[in-house]
C-alpha cells in the first residue's frame, strides 16, 4: 500500500490524533502521530488485514534538542510493505503508551530507548537499563549528557 | 625415591649405581620452568579480540606448543587473556574473574582496547580506559586486533618474564 493511502486511511480512522506525512527524505514515509494514540493506532495498524504489520523492524529514540522523538519501522510479512511511525515528545515530560502488548518485540527495544535518551513507556511489562548498569545515573544519548568523572572508583 | 617397577633401575643385581637416581638442580628453575610450560589461559573474551584469541588456539597456530589450553574455568586457569573491550558494567566481572584465579596468576591485556580503551579512548562513557585500571597486567599487546603471532609472542614474552622469577630464598 502506498505510504499517501495508508495516511488517508488512518486520518480518517483516528482524525487528529494523526498529525502529517513524512515523505520527503524518508524511506520509508513516516506518519506521524499524537503520542497518546500511538497504541491503539498500532493495533490498528497491525490487525487491519489491508495493512497487517506483523513485524516491528525498530524502535528507537530520537533526540532532537527542543523534544524528543520515538520512531516505530514496521514492516508485514504478508504484504510485504513498509512504513515508519514517529511520536514527537515534550522535552520535559517524555512518556507515551508502550506497545508491548502489540508486538513483543518492543520490549527490548523500549527498554533500550529508556536507558539511553530517559523515555518513559507507560504501562511496560519491563521497564528496566538494558545496556548500562542499574545504578547508572542519566541517560547518555540525550545531547545535554554529562560524563560523569568517576564510575565506582574508576575514571570514565 | 618410591619403589620401581620390577626389573627396572634400582632393583638388585641392576648395575646402575644409586648416585645415578639423584637430581641436583636450581628449585626456582624447575618450578619457573614447570609454570611457564603449562600456561593454562581462562577462556574467556569480550570483542573482536577473542575472535583472534580463538585462532591462535586453533590448530594453525597451535598455542597448545606452549602448554597454553583454555579452561573454562577460572578456578583452572593460570592465565587471564583480557581479549577485547571492558565496559564498566564489565569491569566488575572482569575483577571477580581474575580473583577466583588461584595464585600464581598473570594477565595479558590483549588489544587496544584493552591496554587503554583503544578507539573508544576519546568520547565514550561506558568503556574502562584500560583494563589495568581494575587488574594487575604483565604484559601488553598492541593491535587492534593483534594477530595470533602477536599474540603468541606475547605469551612467549609472559615464559620469560616467569623465568626470572624468584620463589625461594630471601626475597628482595
Amino acid at each position: 500500500m502506498e505510504a499517501q493511502a495508508l495516511f488517508d486511511m488512518l486520518k480518517g480512522k483516528f482524525g487528529d490524533a494523526v498529525v502529517e506525512l513524512q515523505e520527503e527524505g524518508f524511506t520509508p514515509a513516516f506518519v506521524v502521530v499524537a503520542p497518546a494514540s500511538v497504541k491503539e493506532i498500532s493495533r490498528f495498524l497491525r490487525d487491519d488485514p489491508a495493512l497487517s504489520f506483523d513485524s516491528l523492524m525498530c524502535l528507537s529514540g530520537v533526540d532532537y534538542k527542543e523534544k524528543f522523538a520515538v520512531a516505530y519501522h514496521l514492516h508485514s510479512m504478508e504484504h510485504r510493505h513498509a512504513i515508519g511511525m514517529k511520536a514527537f515528545l515534550p522535552r520535559e515530560t517524555p512518556s507515551l503508551p508502550t506497545v508491548d502488548d502489540v508486538w513483543p518485540a518492543a520490549n527490548f527495544h523500549e527498554r533500550e530507548a529508556f536507558d539511553l535518551f530517559g523515555i518513559v513507556f507507560e504501562g511496560s511489562k519491563d521497564l528496566r537499563r538494558i545496556l548500562l548498569p542499574e545504578d547508572w545515573e542519566g541517560h547518555p544519548l540525550r545531547k545535554d549528557y554529562k560524563y560523569p568523572d568517576f564510575y565506582r572508583g574508576i575514571k570514565v | 625415591m618410591g619403589p620401581h617397577p620390577a626389573g627396572g633401575p634400582g632393583e638388585e643385581g641392576s648395575e646402575m649405581s644409586p648416585e645415578a637416581q639423584v637430581l641436583v638442580g636450581n628449585a626456582d628453575l624447575f618450578v619457573n620452568w614447570s609454570r611457564k610450560s603449562s600456561l593454562w589461559y581462562l577462556l574467556f573474551a569480550t570483542a573482536c579480540c577473542g575472535i583472534e584469541l580463538m585462532q591462535a588456539g586453533a590448530s594453525r597456530y597451535d598455542m597448545d606448543r606452549f602448554g597454553a589450553v583454555f579452561r573454562a574455568t577460572p578456578r583452572q586457569a593460570d592465565l587471564m587473556l583480557v581479549a577485547g573491550t571492558i565496559t564498566h558494567k564489565m569491569a566488575s566481572r572482569v575483577k571477580r574473574l581474575y580473583d577466583q584465579m588461584p595464585e600464581p596468576k598473570y594477565v595479558i591485556s590483549m588489544g587496544s582496547c584493552a591496554n587503554t580503551g583503544g578507539p573508544f579512548y576519546k568520547d565514550s562513557y561506558c568503556v574502562v580506559k584500560g583494563v589495568d585500571l581494575i587488574i594487575p597486567v604483565d604484559v601488553y599487546i598492541p593491535g587492534c586486533p593483534p594477530r595470533p603471532e602477536a599474540l603468541i609472542d606475547g605469551i612467549m614474552k609472559l615464559q620469560k618474564i616467569i623465568m626470572q622469577k624468584k620463589n625461594f630464598g630471601a626475597k628482595a
